[in-house]
């Protein structure tokens, strides 16, 4: 039964040390499916990515990737899978072009195959002029393009993407997406991780939230906004000493309890435009003075404060910074 | 966007030890690539030996009597067998550092995603950096002979000196793989790397003869590989060996030269694939 999914974990575990990285992880990801593993700074997401493309042995728990067992089988799933880590893994000194035709070698593929499939994948990349430039020479969102055109020279029909865009910039960000879009359209199975709530939105249909080394929410995204309640108020108070204060009104008209960051203030609400205007009144009658307010749909910002109790980039700050222990392909 | 072609390409069937040549030659490809694109980092891999060769021939070699042989150019003629071993042995600190480099940006972490011969990477590293020494050795060789060198025994003997300095070179070059799958970054590489060669090279027999060494020093000299195959160089290229103490490997410093060789080969070769395959870069 596991021949049909294209990824499936039961009970991974990592530790390194003290240190539990993954916790009893559990995963499936269909054929043709796009999941989107979210998670903060120190979640486990590469730790799950490694593991599943054999890079890493689970200290406990299996899985299987396209129904090769990740471990005793791992000829195998390397030979089914694709993968682009959280850094790009190319040769700087190689050309673009010299690069693809590298790793198709390294894949077994025929010489001919390896020469047309690099030409066709610099096509669409957008890297032909720059094909026969040293790597080096190439800006981060060429990088990533190469780095990902890299993954894809046997076709995989399964993908790993770690953090595809982080770094990137808005552009280069859309672009990726189309690109990762595209090749879901046509069949492709992706699990890709990110710290971007609206990246996990905006490419998977199902979103695996993980924290800590362990699933804490599972679902589609309309189906994680609805677990946290319907539509949402957000003020920001001019004067932040007085959020205690802020709070206390917001809690008068709220279905839950209201969630505090920084000079914001967000909490459920229902009972749409009539509650903006209890609000106001709440606020006026304490002499709060606020600078925004707004009634929206959850986003997956406030799933992920609702299930973790802090916000995925609280949790960036206070996880020690790990980035950078591989420099991204600076010399 | 024009779409991707999309399909299930034929991957090839060839044997695990076929496989393994073409992976390690695909990776010794892309490793000489990368000597060719910092043309930088290969002149100064080369300014070193040079300036030890001028160094020692012009500023230490009078000092250096050479037992046995008394003419005027017989420290030249001693010294550059010597130079070439030690120069070729520090072939080891590129392989540690360059594997800890390929660690450290990541580049091994997709080489193992990939159903390649688990040992390639390592072929092609150890290969590329022995198959480098061939220009240095040329370059030194050159040198020397501007300095007064001589090849004095016939070209057949010289090309047999060249070998087995190559054979050497790629021995090392397997030592110092080892060594670079256990760095944590490349800057240790750097220093881990070079500090066991200065001990190996300089107790030996590159730069003085062993016969002015400590009793115990000899002992270790003698079985140094690196006096070995510096003493057989010496004796294929028609060169002063100085007068050999009583050591079976100085007796018969070709042979010893191939066994020790293919002992470490086999040695550190086991050991480091191991290494790799079970490592967790980082
Ligand atoms: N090789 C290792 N040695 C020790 N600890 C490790 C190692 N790899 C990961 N960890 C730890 O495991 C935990 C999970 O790390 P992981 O890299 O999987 O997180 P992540 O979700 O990918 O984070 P990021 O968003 O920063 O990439 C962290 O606490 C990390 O410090
Ligand atoms: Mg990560």
């Amino acid at each position: 039964m596991t021949r049909d999914l294209a990824v499936h974990a039961e009970g991974l575990v990592r530790t390194f040390g003290d240190v539990r990285a993954l916790d009893g992880i559990d995963l499936t990801v269909e054929r043709g499916q796009v999941v989107g593993l979210l998670g903060p700074n120190g979640a486990g997401k590469t730790t799950t990515v490694r593991i599943l493309s054999t890079l890493l042995a689970p200290t406990a728990g299996r899985a299987t990737v396209a129904g090769f067992d990740v471990v005793k089988q791992a000829d195998e799933v390397r030979r089914s899978i694709g993968l682009t880590g959280q850094y790009a893994a190319i040769d700087e000194y190689l050309t673009g072009r010299e690069n693809l035709r590298m790793f198709g070698g390294l894949y077994h593929l025929s010489p001919k195959y390896v020469k047309e499939r690099s030409e066709e994948l610099l096509d669409w990349f957008d890297l032909s002029d720059a094909a026969d430039r040293p790597a080096k020479t190439y800006s981060g969102g060429m990088r990533r393009r190469l780095d990902l055109a890299a993954s894809l020279v046997a076709q995989p029909s399964i993908l790993f993407l770690d953090e595809p865009t982080t770094g990137l910039d808005p552009r280069s960000r859309l672009g990726l997406w189309d690109v990762i879009n595209n090749l879901v359209a046509q069949g492709t199975t992706v699990l890709l991780t990110t710290q971007y709530l609206e990246e996990a939105d905006q490419l998977a249909q199902d979103i695996v939230v993980i924290d800590q080394g362990r699933v804490i929410a599972h679902g589609t995204s309309e189906e994680l906004k609805d677990q946290i309640g319907g539509d949402r108020i957000e003020i920001h108070v001019t004067d932040s000493s007085r959020i205690d204060d802020a709070v206390r009104a917001v809690r008068s008209v709220s279905t839950g309890e209201p969630l505090v960051e920084d000079s914001r203030v967000s909490a459920p609400v229902t009972g749409g435009s009539t509650v903006l205007v209890a609000a106001i009144r709440a606020l006026d009658a304490d002499g709060i003075e606020v600078s925004d307010l707004v009634l929206r749909r959850p986003t997956l910002d406030d799933v992920f404060m609702s299930l973790t109790g802090h916000a995925a980039e609280e949790a960036t700050t206070a996880t020690p910074p790990k980035k950078g222990r591989r420099g991204r392909g600076s010399k | 966007m024009a779409t991707l072609s999309m399909g299930k390409p034929q991957m090839m069937r060839r044997p695990l030890l076929g496989w393994t040549i073409h992976d390690g030659l695909v990776v010794a490809r892309r490793n000489l690539i990368q000597t060719v694109r910092i043309p930088e980092m290969l002149f100064f891999s080369l300014v070193q030996p040079v300036i030890f060769v001028l160094l020692f021939a012009y500023v230490f070699g009078g000092a250096i009597p050479i037992p046995g042989d008394a003419g005027a150019d017989a420290y030249r003629n001693y010294l550059m067998p010597g130079i070439f071993g030690q120069t070729v042995a520090f072939a080891a600190a590129a392989s540690t550092v360059g594997l800890a480099e390929d660690m450290h940006k990541g580049i091994i972490d997709r080489f193992r995603a990939l159903p390649m011969s688990p040992p390639a990477v390592l072929v092609g590293r150890t290969l590329a950096d022995a198959v480098r020494q061939i220009l240095v050795l040329a370059v030194l060789s050159i040198t020397g002979f501007i300095v007064g060198w001589r090849i004095s025994n016939g070209l057949l003997p010289a090309i047999g000196a060249y070998a087995l300095l190559l054979l050497f070179a790629y021995t090392v070059a397997w030592i110092g793989s080892w060594i670079g799958l256990h760095m944590p970054n490349p800057e240790t590489a750097n220093t881990a790397g070079l500090a066991w060669l200065f001990p190996l090279t300089f107790l030996s027999n590159a730069f003085v003869p062993i016969s002015s060494m400590p009793t115990w020093l000899q002992a270790f000299a003698a079985y140094n590989p690196v006096s070995t195959v510096v003493l057989a160089s010496r004796e294929l290229f028609g060169n002063p060996t100085g007068i050999q103490p009583d050591y079976w490997p100085l007796q018969h410093a070709s042979l010893y030269t191939l066994i020790s060789c293919a002992v470490l080969i086999a040695i550190f070769a086991t050991l480091a694939v191991r290494k790799y395959t079970r490592t967790t870069s980082r």
